[in-house]
């Protein structure tokens, strides 16, 4: 069966407390807090891009398990914050990885859902064999404006998926989506930082589009929340996800391990996929575990995943790259002004 | 002057509807009040349409011609009026359809209500309600609508013992209404806590004392009151019409605790009605914050000045009280899409009148209806007899 070959995750080290951020707009740092059940989020360093989360992610997925980077026939990477307007951050994964010439290789946008697209394309890629390993990654330096609300829990890290048929570490059993047009949150061409519908990202975005893909799979493998140990959503904040794994049935426990956002914040393309990662991290042979992205503008993909005992092998060492867990200990703080000199937002000349 | 009957009420839902556009609601709205007064639209003489803000919520402007349109009174050519006076835009509607039937003019008047207000970002919307102060010398300054209403309330603490906790007495007892409103947008109970616990907005008003952005539209249809029995066993009599005026911007009023208009435009209803506050068995007043309903009870002439706060604790204004406040929800609960609440509160107290209530029915034959525009610039008051 098609399926996860391995994967890798990288979070950058520094962090800034929402108070901080709060402090500096004036708002209510409590409020805030708990409105969103974030307390911090990733920030990346001066040098640190899209481009060097996804190659870092990648290459964890590779220190975890032995593959022919010359096999590896696609990659795919999702953002919202690639380098270039024009030009592959997928290249420079494919680069870094030994994985040229012999690819193909894209970049994905799907707001916060495309590099669980790029997971799906993989998947027809090896499951109609024309491909035998394709890596599909979500990663971002995601943007936040300065004062708006997004900015509280814009972080910045991403995972990578190395997909491939037989012995997989966990088995696809299935994935659907659930798409439609809705402008719930945007970034037009030559903006700096996106806008969105504020209480419109809620019911008609992401609640509408997490419930009618998870629905979707539920009917079409015959499930329901029960059938699975693991639970994963998209976690733009804390109280998304769980509120909709509340709709939907699943308890905490489900989504406990995946629940990666309060001390991450929202990666936007890397969340849901470094929650899955989260949660293969702890997850055991025959363990089941549904995933269920959310894009804005807007659509959901979701998988049905089985791991398999090769999670267990000596195939796969999973402690050959850090467990996210270990990515978010011993962070480096940062006061509001570095964090505006790291995400470049203190415009020195124009 | 002729008398002056309600025979039908409708009312959407008020909430968010984000699948629905604001000729939807509004059509949604009037096709409930045909169908509660028993008529077809070929018999309407006319429209008055209560809305504020199309041409910024929605960027349509030309209400009255759209509504008869969509209504599908098009080709019938019927009269159709837009009516703006801010939040008071709604009862203001009601009024002008009051003051056509009792003239003679026309006989069978739908007015109605409708807000669209989720089509832009809270931001944009609480400058689009700040147009109802004074945009020069308010707005500029920086004033929203929260930090009006916090300035009376400070004002108002300052004078009169009102404590915080029986300013959120005020928000607890109308969810409590709304919780039984199947229209409300609000139908959770909440306590004191919720609301002292709540987001600082303008100090001292947290998120739980103000209303809420709303989109809804309600209507009704009034007729002579010597033919409403052609329509219905249960017509509703309207025994007052009061509209009143007051300076626009706070800072130019007498005194900022007090609404003069609301107390200008109750003492007219009660004179035309020859009524007296003891005579009326529920009010429907105007809580766009929870200060406005402490101010609206007592410039109304419930209680004396300072006593509304202590009242409401005590709970003098639920349901079950000595003079039943807000049995909707008022806009803190039901919501406030500002076009349509003024005749959202006529539909709630024909409602009341006809004992159509259900779960928070009280026991009424006489019920009072108080709309404010911005900070009581305009005030619009009824009085209603079963």
């Amino acid at each position: 069966m098609v399926g996860i070959y391995s994967y890798g995750v990288y979070i950058p080290r520094y962090r800034i407390k929402v108070p901080e951020i709060a402090r500096v707009w004036g708002a209510n740092a409590d409020d805030i807090t708990r409105g969103l059940g974030v307390f911090e989020k990733s920030v990346p360093d001066l040098d640190e891009d899209t481009a060097t989360i996804a190659v870092e992610a990648a290459r964890a997925a590779l220190r975890r398990r032995k593959i022919d980077t010359g096999a590896i026939g696609a990659v795919y990477v999702g953002s919202e914050s690639h380098p270039y307007a024009v030009k592959p951050t997928a290249c420079t994964v494919g680069e870094a990885i030994g994985a040229t010439p012999n690819m193909t290789a894209a970049d994905y946008e799907f707001a916060c859902k495309a590099g669980t697209a790029g997971l799906q394309t993989c998947m027809g890629l090896v499951r109609s064999k024309m491909i035998p390993f394709g890596i599909a990654i979500g990663a971002d330096v995601a943007q936040g404006a300065p004062g708006d609300a997004l900015e509280y829990t814009a972080a910045a890290g991403g995972a990578a998926f190395v997909v491939g048929e037989g012995e997989t570490i966990a088995d696809i059993n299935r994935t659907c989506s659930f798409t439609t047009d809705t402008p719930d949150f945007w970034r037009r061409e030559g903006q700096s930082y996106p806008r969105h519908g504020g209480r419109f990202t809620g019911d008609p975005g992401y609640f509408k589009h997490v419930q009618g893909a998870a629905r979707l799979m539920f009917d079409a493998m015959g499930t329901g929340p029960k059938d699975y140990d693991y639970a994963v959503f998209h976690q733009p904040n804390a109280k998304f996800p769980q509120r909709v794994a509340k709709m939907l049935g699943f308890t905490d426990a489900q989504i406990r391990p995946g629940l990666v956002v309060p001390k991450l914040g929202n990666t936007y393309s890397g969340s849901s996929m470094i929650g899955l990662a989260a949660t293969l991290d702890v997850a055991k042979p025959d363990e089941r575990i549904f995933v269920t992205s959310f894009g804005s503008g807007a659509g959901s993909d979701a998988f049905d995943i089985t791991v398999t005992d090769v999670i267990e092998s000596e195939a796969f060492d999973r402690a050959a790259a850090p467990a996210v867990e270990k990515l978010l200990a011993n962070p480096i703080y940062l006061d509001y002004a570095l964090y505006a000199k790291h995400k470049g937002k203190i415009v020195m000349q124009k | 002057m002729r008398d002056v009957a309600v025979i039908g009420v409708g009312c959407t839902e008020f909430g968010e509807h984000w699948s629905t556009s604001f000729r939807d609601l509004f059509v949604t709205a009037g096709a409930l009040a045909l169908e509660d007064a028993g008529i077809s639209g070929e018999k309407i003489d006319a429209l008055y349409v209560g809305n504020m803000s199309a041409g910024r919520f929605v960027e349509q402007e030309h209400i009255g011609a759209l509504i008869a349109d969509y209504a599908g009174l098009a080709s019938n050519h019927v009269p159709s009026t837009r009516v703006e006076a801010a939040c008071a835009s709604g009862g203001l509607a009601f009024r002008q359809a009051v003051i056509s039937v009792a003239s003679g003019m026309e006989d069978i008047v739908v007015a109605a209500g409708v807000e669209k207000m989720t089509d832009v970002g809270t931001g944009a919307s609480v400058d689009m309600l700040a147009s109802a102060a004074d945009r020069e010398w308010e707005g500029f300054a920086g004033a929203t609508f929260p930090g009006l209403y916090a300035m009376i309330a400070n004002d108002y603490m300052h004078r009169y013992p009102l404590t915080r906790e029986q300013l959120a007495a005020v928000a607890v007892k109308n969810h409590e209404n709304g919780a039984k409103n199947p229209i409300a947008q609000f139908r959770n109970r909440i306590t004191i806590d919720t609301v002292l616990s709540s987001s600082m907005v303008a100090d001292p008003l947290r998120l739980f004392d103000c209303s809420p952005i709303t989109d809804g539209a309600a209507a009704v249809v009034v007729v002579p009151l010597e033919r409403a029995r052609e329509f219905t066993d249960s017509p509703v009599r309207v025994l007052a019409s009061a509209q009143a005026s007051d300076t626009i911007a706070l800072h130019d009023r007498r005194d900022i605790s007090t609404l003069d208009a609301t107390v200008a435009a109750g003492k007219r209803a009660f004179a035309q009605a020859g009524l007296a506050q003891k005579d009326i068995d529920l009010v429907e007043v105007h809580d766009c914050f929870t200060i406005a309903e402490i101010c609206a009870i007592e410039d109304l002439g419930f209680c004396k000045k300072g006593e509304a706060g202590r009242l409401t604790a005590e709970g003098a204004t639920a349901l079950n009280g000595d003079i039943p406040v807000n049995t909707s929800g008022g806009l803190k609960a039901c919501g406030h899409p500002v076009g349509a609440t003024g005749i959202k509160q006529i539909c709630e107290v024909v409602t009341q009148l006809r004992g159509d209530a259900g779960a928070r029915q009280v026991d009424a034959e006489i019920g009072m209806t108080h709309n404010v525009g911005g900070t009581g610039a305009t005030v619009v008051v009824h009085i209603l007899g079963a």
